[in-house]
């Protein structure tokens, strides 16, 4: 039953803080202990797995394939932990904020559904339960939009409705389609149906209409126009939430499917893949060049970063796999960190607009040393996590003769280390434009600060002692493509 | 089969027609009819022909092979349920929208996002 724990814990807390939703202080603490739970969760399936390298759970005693089915093996638990630490991390740092405690009382029901569903997701091994828990990000997401209720937040809220519900609608018809050429829904007796001769002219059709609906949900190069039209509207510390999570489970989905289920797709496939890799990193990164708000700048970046991860999911080796998952961990903690680094600069200065603040270098010299460590991370400055990251994916692509990709991926890390630039010496270097002083302390933001202190230690580990993290991720993808098998 | 085919299609073009109109309430209605259409794409993945309904007897372990596919039964409503919720979140979104703006042009609404043509760098001020 661990298996099934990340899903069950958050959805037990989120009733529980709906019960609780006219006393504030008891919900904030009921959503705490939940997110704690989870995270022990999460680290007692770490400890689990152990040799075999998976548990899984098949809901309701049905026999397999009939059966749902939750498999907890190692890439979707370092999802769990990475997912479960943000969590616990974003509800941490909502602690010293004046406006948590009068933000809606639907916000912790909320947060803890939308944990439910990102860990559903990346547990389940059946494609429509994949796509019931694809749904529950889907509403969840829009109510936390929309629990601040100016214009822009329905306005931006109407927008990621539209868009993804194509998405949704489109992943739904294909798994229809899929079920009625295989009959199956389990990714493994999915995986082996699919290999059927007679079925070959077709499958590829199916798979490329599935990946299509994922590429919209990870926000990929001209599908991603939902992400720019509404992440800017959410306070700091959900967005944090949010675009650390949203779209990487996208990119997860796919490198599950195309590493472990339909493993053998045309070449074309892949190539096509890795251009639009290409471009989503290259578009996103001008996005945010030229913007001077501090959450619609990081927000483009997520554009940016999702086309490395795309890169690793067209390379479709071990490797590539492995390179992945490294730059996902890596990539969800250094984006939570910057945008709860956004949320700081905010509540400091008093605004997100870069050309309206600045002279926080003085004030706060603590804050202006961890952008700098998140910022070199996710730039890839060595040895931070994210030259790891890219050092992987960059190497992979070399390995494989696929120069384009690989250059495209130094390049963009050049035109991301302008932004990063943009936002330091605007923010933090330059003095106030309006030439007031920033007071030295402000009240309540201690939490605040140990979430972004803990999540920066997180990333300067993993750049200073990368190998076993690299370990585990190689771990994880050995068997992706029939790796294992060569 | 043919019919079922056809029936699809023609909801497909309708729920697509209203998506791209530029009134609030339309788009919500096509994407809701894109919905449904999903869902008989979905019930189409079973078995169509057969009405026999797949009830096992205590000795057997599978229905009679002409029995139709329970299955996606279960899906389509699942489906359903969910879509049902959405339609009625983006019916609330819609009147608030309305509200807030004043008027259900789909083109009015760029107080999150700055009008494209308007050719301002760098970017408008935000509050």
């Amino acid at each position: 039953m661990l298996a099934a724990s990340p899903v069950l814990v958050p959805l037990i807390t989120a009733v529980l803080a709906v019960l609780l939703h006219r006393q504030p202080r008891a919900q904030q603490a009921v959503s705490i202990a939940g997110a704690g739970l989870l995270l022990i969760c999460a680290l007692a399936l770490v400890g689990d797995i152990g040799a075999d390298g998976a548990v899984s759970v098949a809901m309701g005693s049905w026999p397999l394939p009939f059966a749902i089915e939750l498999v907890a093996d190692r890439l979707s638990i370092i999802m769990v932990l990475v997912t479960a630490v943000l969590g616990l991390g974003v509800l941490v740092y909502q602690l010293g904020s004046p406006e948590a405690l009068t933000a809606s009382d639907m916000m912790h029901p909320l947060i803890h559904g939308l944990l439910a569903a990102v860990c559903g997701t990346v547990l389940t091994a059946d494609l429509f339960n994949l796509y019931v828990w694809f749904e529950l990000m889907l509403i969840t997401v829009l109510g936390l939009l929309v629990v601040h209720d100016s214009l822009r937040n329905l306005e931006a809220a109407f927008k990621y409705f539209a868009l993804n519900l194509l998405g949704t609608l489109l992943f739904l018809a294909a798994v229809a389609m899929l079920y009625g050429a295989t009959g199956q829904l389990n990714f493994s007796a999915l995986g082996e149906a699919s290999q059927r001769a007679e079925l070959q002219g077709a499958i590829p059709v199916y798979i490329a209409m599935l990946f299509t609906a994922f590429l919209l949900k990870a926000a990929a190069f001209p599908l991603y126009f939902w992400l720019p039209a509404s992440y800017h509207s959410l306070p700091a510390p959900l967005l944090a939430l949010i675009g650390g999570l949203i779209t990487k489970v996208g990119i997860y989905v796919m490198l599950r499917l195309s590493g472990e289920v339909f493993i053998d797709q045309p070449m074309v496939f892949y190539q096509a893949l890795g251009w639009i890799a290409v471009v989503t990193m290259v578009s996103g990164v001008l996005g945010a060049a030229y913007h001077w708000d501090l959450r619609r700048i990081l927000a483009f970046h997520i554009i940016s970063q999702i086309g490395y991860l795309l890169l690793a999911v067209a390379l479709a080796t071990p490797a590539g796999g492995a390179a992945g998952l490294f730059f996902m961990v890596h990539n969800i903690l250094a984006k939570a960190t910057l945008f709860l680094i956004a949320g700081m600069m905010w509540r400091a200065a008093g605004h997100y607009d870069l050309r309206r603040i600045g002279g926080l270098y003085p004030a706060r010299p603590l804050l202006a040393l961890l952008f700098l460590v998140a910022a070199f991370s996710l730039v890839g400055v060595p040895p931070s996590s994210g030259f790891w990251g890219k050092f992987l994916l960059v190497q992979e692509s070399f390995v494989q003769e696929r120069y384009a990709w690989g250059g495209f991926a130094l390049g963009v890390g050049v035109l991301t280390l302008y932004s990063m630039v943009k936002i330091w010496l605007e923010g933090f270097w330059k003095p106030h434009p309006q030439g007031q002083t920033i007071a030295m302390n402000s009240p309540g933001s201690n939490t605040a600060y140990l979430v972004v202190l803990v999540l920066a230690a997180l990333l300067v580990a993993m750049g200073i002692y990368p190998e076993p993290l690299i370990q585990y991720a190689n771990e994880a993808t050995r068997v992706f493509w029939a790796g294992g098998a060569q | 089969m043919t019919l079922v085919l056809l029936a699809i299609s023609i909801v497909v073009a309708s729920a697509v027609y209203l998506s791209l109109s530029r009134d609030l309430f339309r788009v919500v209605a096509g994407l809701t009819l894109l919905g449904a259409a999903t869902n008989l794409i979905v019930f189409a993945a079973g078995r169509f022909a057969s009405q026999a309904p797949p009830l096992l007897a205590s000795v057997e372990d599978a229905p009679a092979a002409a029995a139709s596919n329970p299955l996606v039964q279960a899906l389509v409503l699942t489906a359903i349920v969910i879509s049902f919720a959405l339609l009625c979140f983006s019916l609330v979104l819609g009147a608030r929208l309305r509200k807030a703006t004043g008027n259900d042009d789909v083109r009015q609404l760029h107080a999150a996002e700055p009008l494209a043509g308007k050719s301002q760098k760098p970017p408008e001020l935000e509050d």
